[in-house]
């Protein structure tokens, strides 16, 4: 990422990591090129395909590491979706799944050397957060008409603040997707940046071991942020669904 | 982890260099081909699990604490059917402690029927014994008594005839006998 320049000082090219590229040939990313960000999307693919589906092949009643560690995910997940949306939002239980696993498969293969991180990019976290925030209003007003707008309406506050209170909660409520998204893209967009400007320092021979300590360091925080990333979009999605299945509380 | 060089600019986020001009997040070049293979992909990964993976752990699941249960009931009939062979067992180890009290009485009383009996068999030879021994004793004791009787009528009558008394034979008798009683 870094090279020598001729008079000796360093460049930094931290966000190269992020380009999307065509795989075979030099041409022009078009709608359906098969990508870097093809393959690895494909790749999350298969290793969800492996855990989920090759994992639990056997259906063992006492199961195996891979079986224990898909009914580990079914179960969190789930729990979750009832915990946070009750009983109800058991039926949306598969859509939440299918984000979780997307946004953990995607993280973690994402810390792998020369890979790419497709939830690093805003384009893909926006489709996620603008979709979670599209369906669940749709949702809001399909299940509870105009009065899913009494969401925005506190009926506990006083008069004179409730007009106010209804425009930061209408604020607050299409804010949500663009945090929704943006945390994602910028948790993983900031880590993996971060390790490309450590790679970079190693060039230099006498901080190179900081450098390498430090990229050891972030790498460890990144194993965190990418858990808690994908754990933290898919708790966010379940409140915005239980606020469109109650909206009255 | 470095990204070769890119040796045409395919874009126009990227330079002739190979590296990226701005944010590559936001090159909007890219953004149609990336919606397009995360929809792509985020239905295939839909598809996969509401089909065939979560059904699958969720019968898994579901059969599991079907089997715990039924387990934890067959665990229970099995205590039961346990507590009551135990209770079989300790009726029947109080039976057979009973029937062997019993025994050991019905033994008991045999052994001293039959010794009450050996006893007095044995008393009664031993009083006939006795009873032989002693008439033996008096017979003895009469023969002696008679042979003293004899032996000092005799001595007595000699010796009178020593002395030079003449004492007639009768008289020395009795009183020898009446002497010998005293």
């Amino acid at each position: 990422m870094a090279e020598e320049k001729a008079d000796g000082s360093l460049v930094f090219h931290p966000l190269d990591q992020f380009i999307v590229k065509p795989l075979f040939g030099d041409g022009a990313v078009g709608v359906f090129t098969i990508t870097n960000a093809t393959l690895w999307l494909a790749i999350a693919v298969l290793a969800i395909v492996a855990l989920f589906v090759m994992g639990t092949k056997k259906r063992d009643i006492v199961p195996g590491r891979s079986q224990s560690v898909a009914e580990l995910f079914y179960s969190f997940i789930y729990k979750m979706v009832e915990d946070v949306c009750g009983k109800e939002g058991a039926k949306y239980f598969p859509y939440i799944m299918t984000l979780f696993v997307f946004i953990l498969f995607s993280n973690y293969l994402a810390l792998l050397p020369m890979s790419f991180s497709p939830t690093s990019h805003i384009a893909v976290t926006a489709i996620l957060g603008f979709g979670v925030f599209i369906v669940v209003t749709v949702l809001g007003f399909v299940l509870h008409g105009a009065t899913f707008l009494g969401m925005f309406w506190m009926k506990d506050a006083p008069a004179i603040l409730r007009p106010i209170i209804a425009v930061i909660e209408v604020i607050s409520y299409f804010v949500r997707p663009v945090s929704h998204s943006i945390r994602l893209a910028g948790n993983i967009m900031a880590g993996h940046a971060v390790i490309k400007v450590f790679a970079g320092f190693a060039a230099i021979a006498a901080i190179a071991p900081v450098s390498i300590g430090a990229i050891m360091a972030i790498y460890g925080l990144e194993i965190l942020v990418c858990g808690i990333q994908a754990y933290v979009f898919t708790i966010l999605t379940c409140v915005y669904l239980k606020d469109a299945l109650h909206p009255h509380h | 982890m470095a990204t070769e060089p890119v040796e045409t600019a395919a874009s126009a986020c990227v330079g002739p260099s190979g590296s990226a001009i701005g944010m590559p997040q936001l090159c909007a070049d890219w953004i149609p081909n990336q919606v397009f293979w995360l929809l792509v992909t985020l239905v295939v990964i839909y598809f996969v699990l509401s089909r065939i993976a979560l059904p699958r752990i969720a019968s898994v699941l579901a059969e599991r604490s079907g089997t715990i249960i039924n387990d934890i009931a067959a665990a229970e009939e099995l205590k039961l059917k346990a507590q009551e062979a135990e209770t079989a067992y300790e009726q029947a180890l109080k039976d057979a402690r009973a029937e062997a009290a019993k025994i050991v009485a019905a033994a008991k009383a045999d052994i001293q029927t039959e010794l009450d009996a050996e006893l007095a068999k044995a008393d009664a030879q031993i009083s006939e014994k006795t009873a032989q021994s002693e008439a033996a004793i008096a017979e003895i004791r009469a023969g002696a008594v008679k042979s003293v009787t004899a032996v000092a009528k005799d001595t007595a009558k000699e010796i009178v005839g020593a002395l030079g008394g003449s004492a007639d034979a009768k008289t020395v008798t009795a009183a020898v006998t009446a002497r010998m009683k005293g």
